[in-house]
Formats: structure tokens, C-alpha cells, sequence
């Protein structure tokens, strides 16, 4: 029973930091029906803006505050790159075929993995522990500082995302658009400044699950937004793509199968168990967990 | 008659253009060895880029696993060769060593296009069922598991990779099947059900309410070109003696789709044009080192936005040439929703 538990909650820390990278899968598909193949990329991005981030604050003492630093740092910029990558790729082919898009998004994934192995260099670097570490014993389970600091943190950023699209102007024309995109700009709702938002907040929140994972690992390389990215896709299908709450499920569904996959059968088989559900769920229930029905219009 | 005299000179052509390769006519014509390894692997991504432009191109039915397929076509036809080649051969002893040869690779490839289609027919059943993203997403979960299964079965090699396979695919092997292969599409699509294929494409649910069958002709679709691709895999073992399931990852599945992106979807000659580019400019861009698959990706992403439909449409090399406004199945007009 220990054992269990102590797989729940590794299970958990580590399906928060897919619900967070899930979250910008699922919005943007949400306003552009776009599987933003990218988005693990960016998450990976995230991971590296935190490592020069915390290069910078060496030599001080590891604290709470100076990781929360290096996480916003990182949020910043990738909310930016997210700017960046909507404007100059996907903006311009926007009303063509749904399949261009898919194959510009392939296309700057590829990009980004690549620049980053020019940029970055193609090593894994190791990332310096930017908070004080402590483990906790409850109940027989280990907690890590790092696994309570994913779930904290990833818990904060879903209530503060929550409530901004809920009950902010800015959130409210978000839903409009991810509704009806004609719709909501014949309401005079402003789509491309709205998707440039959604872009923003998503890559913020990849940019913070790379920082999380970063900081647990703690090695960081130019490839490791694919499998994550991979995983979070599928768990943004799972709870249903387009809906946030479905992201969150799904990541935690994802999460917490993977380990106790590898706890109880088998490692081998821990990237079969994600791809297994998720085609599990969409053939009896394609339109995910929480994700509404699309009727095919005539 | 006449398509037998023309098979006959397909043959007798590719035949002599793998002894000049290969240097066995006059030495000084032989092609570098680097060169002709990439004509080869050219020739394999060309079967690869028509069998998928059937399902994707054609059906209009977005399949990001065919990699999939292609590994259980190369798996399981050098696992074959590698087991059972030698008895074979022993069998075959009456014929003359090139014919043996010729006759393992034979029964191996149809073994792997076998195997192929039946995985296509298994993954196929369920998913094409679903449209548009959803079905992406589920062959692309598929390929992914098809390749995590691979891994573990030790017989092959698992994680190791499976090394030992004879060479016995070449030049000539590898571009009759390509050949093969656009034949077949060709045909298909010219048929009274490729016209089928595309009017799914076109718009699913008008063909549907015209009485097509649309599950069943996307079906068999899927399964021809698992099929195929089973065959290119076969030939790629077959070809570099050695296979790896990290050869096969979703990242090959959309090189494939790069290169009959580029093409045209819909095109057969597009998607051999887009797989000769594709491996050209790869290739090509070698001497640019680190830069390379940066600058491959900026070209992507700008093409793109400047030819979203790829460099020849639907339209195919010939009619692209002479203008004439027909193509196959794209109303004059429509730029088609694939």
C-alpha cells in the first residue's frame, strides 16, 4: 500500500509537469485547431532560458525566490518565442488547408530542435539546483522538495490559468474564439491579438514545465521536448483536445499510468502505455475524456 | 502485349543500369559507392512516398504511422532471410546463385508486405473510422507502439537491432519495386475505386450519402499501402544488412510526409519528385554540416507558405508541364481539401 501511494505521488509530480505542457496543446488547438507539433520544442527552449537564467544568479545561496525568478525569466521568453512562431509561420498559412499547418508546425519543430543543437550544443548539460532540497517523510512515502515544488507550482499556474479564462475579458473573448473563430471576430473581438495570447500562455506554461523537469532531473538536452512533447499531445487528447480541464485530467491520467507501469511491469513498455490508452479512449470515446462532441456539418 | 513488351524493357533497362552502377559492365562507369547508396535509399523513399500518397494524398486520409509498417515489413522479411534463407537456398539448389538470391528476397518481401497489410488491416479496422486530427493521432500512437513491440522481442534483436540480414536487395531490386509500386498506385488510382479514393477525399460525407462505401474503400486503401510499405521495409533491411526500431520512429514517418508534401499530394509523380528532392537536398546539404537540417527545416516552413499545395499540386509531371488544366479528380478550379 506504501508502495502504491509512493507511486501515486510520483505518478502525479510527474503527470503535473504533462498537464502543464498538455494545457498549450490544447488551447491552441482550441482557437486554431492546430496539433501544435512544436509546442514540445518550446518546452524544451523553456528548459535551456532557465539554465542561462540560473548561470546568472550563481553564486547565490539556492532559494525559493531565485527559483521562481529563473522560472518567470523563462515563462517570458518562451511566451515571446510562442509570439514569434505564430506570427512568422503558422499567421500566413492560416486559411490554408488544415494539413499545412500540421506540416508547418512539423517544420518549425524541426527547426527548433535543431537550432537548438547549434545554439545550445548538442550535449546535455546539467542544470544547478536552484532551491534548498529536503525530503519529507509522510506516511512512510518520500516526498522530494522537488516533487511538492511540480505540484505546488503546477497546481498555482492551472487555478491562476483557470481563472483568467474564466473571468477576465481577455479570457472570455478566448472561449469566443475557440468557439467560433468567424464568430467571434464578427463580434469585433480583436482573433489574431486573442491567438497571440493564446500562444503566449501556452508557451509561458511549457516554458514553466521545463524549468520544473529541469530542475529534477536535473539534465537538459536539445532532444527532450519529444518524448515529453509527445506525451503531453497524447494527454491533451485523452481528456479531450480543445478542453482545458480535459488537459489537466489527462495529463494526470498519463502521468500516473507511466509510473506505475514501470513500478509494477515493466520499463520497456512505459511509451507503449500512453500511445495504448489513448487509442483505447479514441475509439470508444473519440472525442476524449471531458472533450465535446464536433457534429460533421453538411 | 504491350505491357509486357514494356515490363520487359523496364527490366532489361534496370538491369543494366545496376551492371553499369555497379561496375561489373566497365569499371570506369561505376558510380562512387556513397552515390549509388544514395541513389538506392532514393529509390526505397520513393516506394515509401507513393504507397503513403495512396492513403494520404489520394484517400485524403492523414496517416502519420506509416513507418510502422515499414518496420514490420523489415523485421519480419529479414527475419525470414535470416532464418529460413539458407534452407531455401539449399531447396533452390538447381538454379543459379543470382536466381537464389533473387528468390529469398522474393518470398522475404512478400512475407513483410503480408505481415504489413495485416497490421494495416488490424490498425485500420478501428481507426479509419475516425476523421481528420483524431485519425493522426491514432496511427501515429500505433506506429509508436508497433515500434515498442519490435523492441521487445528479443529473436530480433530488441534494442540491439537486428544485424546479419544477407545483402541481397540492389539497384535493380530496389527500383522494380519502385517501379512496381508506382504501377500499382497508378492503376488504383485510375480505377473506377481510386475515383472512389477521391471523391472520400473530396468531401467524406457526400461520398457517403452517394452509396460509397466509405470505411471499406478507405480500408482497403490503407491496407495497399501498408502493404507497399512493408515491401519498402524489406527492401531497406535487405539493402544496409542491418535494422534498428530507431529507424522507424514517428520522425520517418514524417520525413515520408515531408517529401509527398513537397511533391503534391495527390501527385504520383509529385511524391517521386518530392523523394528525390527530399533525399537531395538532405544529402545535398551535408558540406553545410551543423547548419543543415536548420536550413532544410527554414525551406519547409517556407515553402510552405509560398506552395502549400507543393510544387506540383495535384496535377501530375506531364500535365503540370503542358498546362492542360485536368488532373485527377481536382475539379478545374478548386484548389481540393486534402
Amino acid at each position: 500500500m506504501t508502495t502504491f501511494l509512493q507511486q501515486l505521488v510520483n505518478g502525479l509530480s510527474l503527470g503535473s509537469i504533462y498537464a502543464l505542457i498538455a494545457l498549450g496543446y490544447t488551447m491552441v488547438y482550441g482557437v486554431l485547431r492546430l496539433i501544435n507539433f512544436a509546442h514540445g520544442d518550446v518546452y524544451m527552449v523553456g528548459a535551456y532560458v532557465g539554465y542561462y537564467a540560473s548561470r546568472r544568479l550563481q553564486g547565490r545561496e539556492p532559494s525559493i525566490v531565485s527559483a521562481l525568478l529563473v522560472m518567470l525569466v523563462a515563462m517570458v521568453a518562451c511566451g515571446i518565442l510562442g509570439i514569434l512562431i505564430e506570427r512568422l509561420a503558422y499567421r500566413p498559412v492560416r486559411r490554408e488547408a488544415r494539413l499545412t499547418l500540421l506540416i508547418t508546425a512539423i517544420g518549425v519543430s524541426l527547426f527548433l530542435e535543431n537550432a537548438a543543437q547549434l545554439v545550445f550544443g548538442p550535449d546535455p548539460k546539467f542544470f544547478p539546483s536552484l532551491a534548498p532540497r529536503a525530503d519529507f517523510h509522510v506516511a512512510g512515502m518520500r516526498l522530494t522538495s522537488e516533487q511538492i515544488t511540480v505540484i505546488a507550482v503546477s497546481v498555482l499556474l492551472m487555478v491562476l490559468l483557470r481563472f483568467f479564462i474564466m473571468k477576465t475579458r481577455t479570457g472570455k473573448a478566448m472561449r469566443a474564439v475557440s468557439f467560433s473563430l468567424d464568430a467571434a471576430k464578427l463580434m469585433g473581438i480583436s482573433t489574431d491579438w486573442i491567438i497571440s495570447v493564446t500562444f503566449a500562455l501556452g508557451s509561458a506554461l511549457a516554458a514553466a514545465a521545463g524549468v520544473l523537469i529541469a530542475m529534477q532531473i536535473p539534465k537538459i538536452d536539445p532532444l527532450m521536448g519529444i518524448p515529453y512533447g509527445l506525451k503531453a499531445f497524447v494527454a491533451a487528447v485523452l481528456g479531450g483536445i480543445g478542453s482545458v480541464p480535459g488537459a489537466v485530467l489527462g495529463g494526470l491520467l498519463i502521468g500516473t499510468s507511466e509510473v506505475m507501469v514501470v513500478g509494477y511491469l515493466s520499463s520497456t513498455y512505459r511509451d507503449a502505455i500512453a500511445f495504448g490508452i489513448l487509442i483505447l479512449v479514441l475509439i470508444l470515446r473519440p472525442q476524449g475524456l471531458l472533450g465535446r462532441v464536433q457534429k460533421e456539418k453538411v | 502485349m504491350r505491357g509486357g513488351l514494356a515490363a520487359a524493357l523496364v527490366v532489361a533497362g534496370l538491369l543494366l543500369l545496376n551492371a553499369l552502377f555497379t561496375g561489373a559492365l566497365a569499371p570506369a562507369f561505376a558510380l562512387p559507392p556513397y552515390l549509388l547508396q544514395v541513389l538506392c535509399l532514393a529509390g526505397i523513399n520513393v516506394t515509401l512516398a507513393v504507397s503513403l500518397n495512396l492513403i494520404n494524398g489520394f484517400t485524403g486520409q492523414f496517416s502519420i504511422g506509416h513507418a510502422g509498417f515499414m518496420a514490420i515489413g523489415a523485421y519480419s522479411a529479414a527475419y525470414f532471410s535470416v532464418t529460413f534463407g539458407e534452407a531455401l537456398r539449399a531447396a533452390l539448389g538447381f538454379l543459379p546463385p543470382f536466381a537464389r538470391d533473387g528468390a529469398v528476397l522474393l518470398v522475404a518481401l512478400a512475407i513483410g508486405a503480408f505481415l504489413a497489410s495485416i497490421a494495416g488491416f488490424i490498425v485500420g479496422v478501428p481507426s479509419l473510422r475516425l476523421r481528420g486530427d483524431y485519425l493522426a493521432i491514432v496511427t501515429l500512437g500505433f506506429g509508436e507502439i508497433i515500434g515498442v513491440l519490435i523492441l521487445n522481442i528479443d529473436a530480433v534483436g530488441g534494442a540491439r537491432g537486428y544485424s546479419g540480414i544477407p545483402k541481397l536487395a540492389n539497384f535493380f531490386w530496389i527500383y522494380l519495386f519502385a517501379a512496381l509500386t508506382i504501377l500499382v498506385v497508378y492503376r488504383v488510382v485510375h480505377s473506377s475505386f481510386g475515383r472512389t479514393l477521391v471523391a472520400i477525399r473530396e468531401d467524406e460525407v457526400a461520398a457517403e450519402a452517394m452509396g460509397v462505401h466509405t470505411t471499406r474503400a478507405k480500408v482497403i486503401s490503407f491496407v495497399v499501402s501498408s502493404a507497399l510499405a512493408g515491401i519498402a521495409g524489406g527492401l531497406f533491411a535487405h539493402y544496409l544488412m542491418y535494422v534498428n526500431v530507431r529507424s522507424f520512429t514517428f520522425l520517418k514517418s514524417f520525413e515520408i510526409i515531408i517529401m509527398i508534401v513537397i511533391g503534391g499530394l495527390g501527385s504520383i509523380s509529385g511524391s517521386v519528385l518530392g523523394a528525390i528532392l527530399y533525399i537531395s537536398l538532405t544529402e545535398g546539404l551535408r558540406e553545410f554540416a551543423q547548419y543543415r537540417m536548420v536550413l532544410f527545416s527554414l525551406l519547409l516552413v517556407i515553402l510552405m507558405i509560398v506552395r502549400p499545395q507543393g510544387i506540383l499540386g495535384h496535377k501530375e509531371f506531364v500535365t503540370f508541364l503542358t498546362k492542360r488544366r485536368r488532373s485527377i479528380g481536382a475539379a478545374p478550379g478548386t484548389p481540393g481539401n486534402a
